[in-house]
């Protein structure tokens, strides 16, 4: 650095201390996002996951200038899986913090105290993780947008594949809260609208390390296929057990989704053969232009491939941002009304698009078969992607069975 | 509810056994310590959490399951030693209440460190290649290393019996749980029995946790259920009694193992419907003497 080159540093650093208000008038303030989510307890891989999807897509609309001109932050706030905590962190984010909007939540009952939070705020809420209800009556409205896919069109996509690929005879093992629930509901329906039989299911409390009671019996009625919905650690635990009592041999094993950390870390051993739902996976880079886009800006932030709930946070904040641009506003109304007048979108695996009615996002979703040992590719090569499932809005419940119309 | 056939009986009754197991292994530790010392020891699920994640790091180091398999319950014992000596000693003599806070307090602490030291993500430790697989038992296929939890359990609750049985420690622990005041009139140094005592019942929890590591995974909060259920256990088969630990882990296991079976949402509950009605027909459980508390 030349003396002159410091001088004019020193002289514009003097003046940035000196009179910061009018430095930041000529910028403007940034647009502020809100992102609660459980950065600590049994989903803490999740949301770290989806903490990066998030910095992720500020990173890039910063590096092409912003929002409207103005840069944009998110600000991550840990609700602790907990709804009370959720809906604390939601109005601290509105009220204090002056955020525009809010993305986030994991887990269907904190997404609801958070959805209550920006209702009363009028503020436009994307929600991105797995909740049937947040689209639907009471807890849906105008500035209720849902980016992740939902149990519904999860299951009925993952159960109609399966009953009609891997076996129509099944045993349902569910953990037994709402979102399992509401899979295990589903998956048997549309088992019988495939013609085939529940020859059992079994439901077990949330966050489970031991399984092994329920196994026998599963053994015993000899199904085709064992369905397999344990969401976080309890997947690993529950496939590791049923494979120790042979249960791999017998039957197929099918879970309505895949995370890939989960199956980072059971190993290849455990995993192997297993089939499963998902919303992306890096591999899909190979034949998808925008899933290659999108994977090789992530690997060179992170150094590791993407995984799955980040996208949903990434694509949210891509939409907040198109939402703001079309509307030439940072309204939430003027968003929300963007949105819904411009429905298609494209920002990670191909085109999506908002259903106007419930502000409900249709996407494509694949089902995975994990990989033997040995034939896995790198660190998180892990899956054979099996088919594609396209967008559907047939997938989902109608706007009038979700008491919307 | 389903029909129950022999065969699935068996399969289930096996299945319940090895809960049963793991219990009855942290049961007897507690067990040991409560009788001795009247110390409720809140800290043993956070031990038997030591025991896992031990094993998982000798595991690694040495490559060789079975001498993890024996150095990390020792390893856990050895902490015990340093937790009786420096922390619950100064308390003797105080309410029971005051050792319970203190214990409580250090297995949260466990629980934090485990988090900071390990991440908060759970490890996977598998079992040793020889104990891979199932077996067929002829009722069913059966997971060849949990007939090896019983057998290791088993070996280890004959052991304990000869010790206490046999030899001249063991003489005095009896004599020390029975009467504390006169073992002491006959010069005898209770306060190295004690010690010992901590050691070995600690050691157990490690050693349940290894155990328990390869069938349910390793993270930082798998004793803060068991340790409850495992308090459970003692008090149904009378506090500091060892042979109703032994029988009331085993009770337990099956309780619940065929609870699993006809109504999986009632097994949860199912350890806790067994406390009430023992303690409803035997206030002081089912091997226990009166007035220990007091």
């Amino acid at each position: 650095m030349d003396r002159r080159a410091f001088l004019a540093t020193a002289a514009v650093g003097t003046a940035t201390l000196a009179f910061p208000h009018v430095l930041r008038g000529q910028t403007k303030d940034p647009i502020r996002i809100g992102f609660p989510s459980p950065l600590t307890g049994p989903f803490a891989v999740l949301a770290e996951d989806q903490k990066k999807g998030a910095e992720l897509a500020v990173d890039e609309l910063n590096a092409r200038g912003g929002i409207l001109g103005r840069k944009v932050e998110v600000l991550v706030r840990d609700d602790q899986l907990k709804p009370a905590i959720g809906a604390q962190r939601t109005k601290e984010l509105i009220e204090n913090e002056k955020c525009q909007f809010i993305v986030g939540g994991l887990a269907a009952h904190v997404q609801m105290a958070i959805n209550e939070q920006t209702k009363k705020s009028n503020v436009l809420f994307i929600s991105v993780s797995q909740s049937d209800e947040i689209s639907a009556r009471p807890d849906g409205g105008p500035l209720t947008f849902h980016e992740a896919l939902n149990p519904t069109i999860t299951c009925r996509a993952v159960g109609s594949w399966v009953a009609q690929n891997l076996g129509k005879k099944w045993w349902i093992v569910y953990a037994d809260y709402a979102w399992g629930k509401q899979c295990n509901m589903v998956l048997s329906e549309t088992l019988k609208k495939n013609g085939g039989t529940v020859l059992g299911a079994t439901p077990y409390p949330l966050g489970s390390a031991e399984f092994s009671a329920h196994l026998p019996r599963i053994q015993a009625a000899k199904p085709e296929v064992l369905m397999s919905v344990t969401p976080g650690a309890d997947n690993i635990a529950f496939l590791k057990q049923a494979i120790s009592f042979g249960m791999k041999k017998d039957m197929k094993i099918a879970q309505p989704l895949h995370w890939l950390a989960n199956a980072k870390q059971a190993g290849a051993d455990v995993m192997s053969d297993v089939y499963g739902g998902i919303n992306f996976y890096w591999e899909l880079q190979d034949t998808n232009p925008s899933a290659k886009r999108y994977v090789e800006s992530f690997q060179k932030k992170y150094g590791t491939p993407p995984q799955d709930y980040g996208c949903y946070s990434y694509s949210a904040i891509m939409e907040i941002a198109r939402g703001a641009e079309l509307a030439k506003s940072t309204d939430s109304e003027a968003v929300a009304k963007a949105l819904r007048a411009n429905r298609e979108y494209d920002h990670y695996k191909g085109k999506q698009w908002w259903r106007a009615c419930d502000n409900k996002a249709f996407q494509d979703m694949w089902i995975l078969k994990a990989r033997e040992a040995g034939k896995t590719r790198g660190d998180w090569g892990l899956f054979d992607v099996v088919t594609r499932i396209p967008g559907n809005e047939e997938l989902e419940r109608t706007c009038a069975e979700k008491g919307i119309a | 509810m389903a029909d129950l056939t022999l065969a699935a009986l068996a399969a289930q009754l096996f299945t319940g056994l090895v809960l049963g197991m793991i219990l009855v292994l942290l049961a007897v530790g507690l067990s040991l310590i409560f009788g001795l010392m009247t110390v409720v020891n809140f800290a043993h699920g956070s031990l038997y959490m030591l025991g896992a994640y031990l094993g998982f790091f000798l595991l690694g180091l040495t490559k060789n399951f079975w001498i993890s398999l024996v150095l990390a319950p020792l390893l856990v014992g050895l902490f015990g030693l340093l937790i009786e000596r420096v922390l619950v000693r100064p308390l003797y003599g105080r309410s029971i209440d005051d050792p319970l806070l203190l214990t409580f307090g250090l297995s949260l602490v466990l629980v934090e460190a485990a988090r900071l030291i390990w991440g908060k993500i759970g490890l996977t430790l598998d079992p040793p290649p020889a104990l891979a697989g199932a077996v067929n038992l002829g009722f069913s296929a059966f997971p060849l290393y949990r007939l090896f939890v019983i057998a290791v359990t088993l070996a280890v609750l004959i052991a304990l019996w000869l010790f206490l049985e046999k030899t001249d420690v063991g003489l005095i622990i009896r004599a020390g749980s029975r009467d504390r005041l006169m073992v002491r009139a006959l010069g005898v140094d209770l306060g190295r029995i004690w010690l010992i005592v901590f050691g070995i019942g600690t050691a157990l929890a490690g050693l349940a946790g290894i155990l328990a590591g390869p069938m349910r995974g390793v993270y930082a909060e798998m004793g803060v259920t068991i340790v409850i259920e495992s308090f459970v256990v003692v008090v149904v088969g009378g506090m500091g009694s060892l042979l109703g630990a032994i029988v009331a882990g085993i009770l337990i296991g099956e309780v619940v193992s065929l609870t699993t079976y006809f109504a999986p949402k009632l097994a949860e509950i199912m350890v806790f419907v067994v406390m009430a009605l023992v303690l409803l027909v035997r206030p002081s459980g089912l091997f226990g003497e009166t007035g220990l508390m007091e």
